[in-house]
C-alpha cells in the first residue's frame, strides 16, 4: 500500500531523493512516538509534508486537513495538563486463553516496539485543574483491539473513578474485540459495560470520544455508552466494518457511510469536535 | 459417541435447518406463551421474539432469537440476525419484566447481529451496548440458554445473565470460524481448523468457566426427539427460578456483575 501511495509523488521527486524519503517514512510508520522522519506522506491527499508541520498542527495534514491517527501518549499530551498524568493498572498480562500460536510472541514484540504495555493507557490526570479518570486506546498496538487486559484496565479505571467520584473520559480507537483471545474478548464488552452502569448509577459523567477507527465490540460496548459522545471529524465508526457490510449486501457503500458526520446526521452522537478544540470541549463538560 | 464430534461438526449441527428454534423450545417448556411485539419506535423485528410465559404457575418474560425453517420464514426472521430494533424490543420487554418482578429467560440462536446499512444507520452498536449496560443491573434473575449459534456481540446482547447454559451441540463464539480464519489467517477456508482452536463448544466453555451448564443432547436435537431436551430444560428452569426466588435484589445484581467481572 505504501508503494502505491508513493507512485503519485515519483514525478516530482528525483529517484534518489525519493528512496531516501521513503526509507525515512517507512521508519517513522513503525514508530509509536512522534515520528523522527523529516517528512510524512498524507494518505488522504498524497502530499509529502514536513513532519514538524504536522506535529505543530495537531497531527493534521496542513495541506488537506485530514487527521493522522495518533498514539495514546501523544493524545494524552494534547488533552491533559502538563505533568498531571498518573498512570494506573500497568503490568497486567494476558492469560492467552486460546493459546493462539505466536500470540505471546507478538505481544512481547509490540510492547518493545511501542513502549506500551497493552492497547490502552489508563490513569488519572487534570484538564485545566479538574481531575478526571482517562483511558486512551492506541492504534499502534494490534489496532487497539480489546482482549482481556484492555477490558480489565478499562474496567478497573471505571471502578476506581466510581469509588473516587471522578468523571471518566475514554478515547476509543479500536478494530473491536481481539480475535486471538476468543470468547474472553467478547466477555470484556459485558464487563466494561457493567462497570459503566455502576458509574452511571453513582451519578457520574462519562464522555466517550470516538476516533478513527472505532468498530466492532468496542462500538457495541463502552464507545456508544457515553452520557456525551463526541467524535473526531471523518472518524470511521460502526459495528460492522465496511468490508463486511459490502460482502453482506453485495454492493458498494456510499461515500461517507459510517463516518462521524453520518453518525451525527443519524442522531447517534452528540457532536463532532476538531482536535484543536477537544481539550476545551472536554473541560466544558467535566466542569458542568 | 457425541464426544467424538469435532468442533466443526458441532458448528454444522448448530446451524442445521433441522435444529429446533426458540419457538419450539418455548412450546415444549412453558405452559403458555403470550407474544408481545415491537420496540415502540421503529418496527417489529422478526428475528427476536418476546413475551410472557408461564412455567410451573410462575410468570416469566421470555425473549429469543428466532430463525426460520425455510426461505419464506427466513425473510421474516432474517435468518435470526436481529436489527437494532430487535435488541430494543428485547430491552423494552426486559424492563417490563423488572417492573413486574418476573424472571427473564433468554434463548440465544443467532449467527450475529445483522451487518447491513440500515442496521448501522439505526445504531446496531448502540443497541447492543445498551442491552449489555442495562442487563448488568436488572433487578430480576436472568437465565440465557444458547440453543444453536451464539454469534458474537449479537448473542451477548441477550446473554448478560446470572447463568448461561448451552445445549451440547450449540456454539458460542467471538466470530464465525470462517470470519476468524479470514481475519487471522487471511483464509476463510481454514474454518474447520479455526473452530477447533477457538474453544466454542459447550464443553470447552464450561471447562473454562464461561458458562454454568451443558444440556446433554445424546444425539443432535431435532423436532422428533426435542422432548429429551425440553424435559431437562423445564427441570433446570424450575430449579433456577427456585434458587433465585429468595435472593434480595442487591445479591442478584452483584452476582451477575461478579460473574462477568472475573472474566
Amino acid at each position: 500500500m505504501l508503494k502505491e501511495l508513493f507512485k503519485k509523488t515519483t514525478e516530482s521527486v528525483s529517484e534518489k531523493k525519493h528512496s531516501k524519503i521513503k526509507e525515512k517514512i517507512a521508519r517513522s510508520m513503525n514508530e509509536p512516538e512522534v515520528p523522527e522522519g523529516l517528512f510524512k506522506q498524507c494518505a488522504a491527499c498524497g502530499n509529502t509534508v514536513y513532519t514538524e508541520d504536522i506535529i505543530a498542527n495537531y497531527h493534521i495534514c496542513p495541506k488537506c486537513g485530514s487527521y493522522f491517527r495518533i498514539d495514546a501518549r501523544t493524545r494524552l499530551s494534547m488533552i491533559l495538563d502538563t505533568d498531571s498524568f498518573i498512570e494506573w493498572n500497568t503490568s497486567l498480562e494476558t492469560s492467552d486463553p486460546l493459546e493462539f500460536p505466536g500470540y505471546q510472541k507478538k505481544i512481547t514484540h509490540l510492547k518493545k516496539l511501542t513502549g506500551l504495555d497493552e492497547a490502552v493507557i489508563t490513569g488519572e490526570g487534570k484538564i485545566k485543574d479538574i481531575p478526571v479518570a482517562i483511558a486512551v486506546m492506541s492504534p499502534d498496538f494490534l489496532m487497539g483491539s480489546m482482549g482481556e487486559v484492555v477490558g480489565e484496565k478499562i474496567t478497573r479505571t471505571i471502578e476506581t473513578a466510581t469509588g473516587r467520584r471522578l468523571p471518566v473520559i475514554i478515547f476509543c480507537c479500536s478494530g473491536g474485540a481481539r480475535m486471538q483471545e476468543g470468547i474472553v474478548s467478547l466477555m470484556q464488552m459485558a464487563k466494561t459495560s457493567g462497570a459503566l452502569k455502576k458509574h452511571d448509577e453513582a451519578g457520574l459523567l462519562y464522555v466517550s470520544v470516538l476516533t478513527d477507527p472505532t468498530t466492532g465490540g468496542v462500538t457495541a460496548s463502552f464507545a456508544m455508552l457515553g452520557d456525551v459522545i463526541i467524535a473526531e471529524p471523518d472518524a470511521l465508526v460502526g459495528f460492522a466494518g465496511p468490508r463486511v457490510i459490502e460482502q453482506t449486501i453485495g454492493q458498494k457503500l456510499p461515500e461517507g457511510f459510517q463516518r462521524a458526520e453520518f453518525l451525527l446526521e443519524h442522531g447517534l452522537i452528540d457532536k463532532i469536535v476538531e482536535r484543536k478544540n477537544m481539550k476545551q470541549v472536554l473541560y466544558t463538560l467535566v466542569r458542568s | 459417541m457425541e464426544n467424538q464430534l469435532r468442533a466443526w461438526d458441532r458448528v454444522q449441527i448448530a446451524r442445521s435447518a433441522e435444529r429446533p428454534t426458540s419457538l419450539d423450545y418455548i412450546r415444549g417448556v412453558f405452559d403458555s406463551f403470550l407474544e408481545l411485539h415491537g420496540d415502540r419506535a421503529f418496527r417489529d423485528d422478526g428475528a427476536i421474539i418476546g413475551g410472557i410465559g408461564v412455567i410451573n404457575g410462575i410468570s416469566v418474560t421470555i425473549i429469543g432469537q428466532q430463525k426460520g425453517r425455510n426461505i419464506k420464514e427466513n425473510i421474516r426472521r432474517n435468518f435470526g440476525m436481529p436489527y437494532p430494533e430487535g435488541y430494543r424490543k428485547a430491552l423494552r420487554l426486559m424492563k417490563q419484566a423488572e417492573k413486574f418482578h418476573r424472571p427473564i429467560i433468554c434463548f440465544v440462536d443467532t449467527p450475529g447481529a445483522f451487518c447491513g446499512m440500515e442496521a448501522e444507520e439505526r445504531g446496531q452498536g448502540e443497541a447492543i451496548a445498551r442491552n449489555l449496560f442495562e442487563m448488568s443491573s436488572l433487578k430480576v434473575p436472568i437465565l440465557s440458554v444458547v440453543i444453536g449459534e451464539g454469534g458474537s456481540g449479537g448473542a451477548l446482547a441477550l446473554a448478560v445473565a446470572n447463568e448461561v447454559w448451552m445445549l451440547e451441540n450449540s456454539t458460542y463464539s467471538i466470530l464465525s470460524p470462517e470470519g476468524f480464519a479470514s481475519i487471522l489467517w487471511k483464509d476463510s477456508k481454514r474454518s474447520a481448523e479455526a473452530a477447533e482452536i477457538m474453544k466454542i463448544t459447550a464443553d470447552d466453555l464450561k471447562h473454562h468457566g464461561i458458562i454454568e451448564k451443558v444440556i446433554k443432547e445424546e444425539e443432535p436435537v431435532s423436532l422428533e426427539n426435542i422432548d429429551r431436551v425440553t424435559d431437562q430444560m423445564k427441570q433446570g428452569i424450575n430449579d433456577f427460578i427456585a434458587a433465585h426466588k429468595g435472593k434480595d435484589v442487591d445479591t442478584l445484581v452483584k452476582e451477575r456483575y461478579d460473574r462477568f467481572r472475573k472474566m
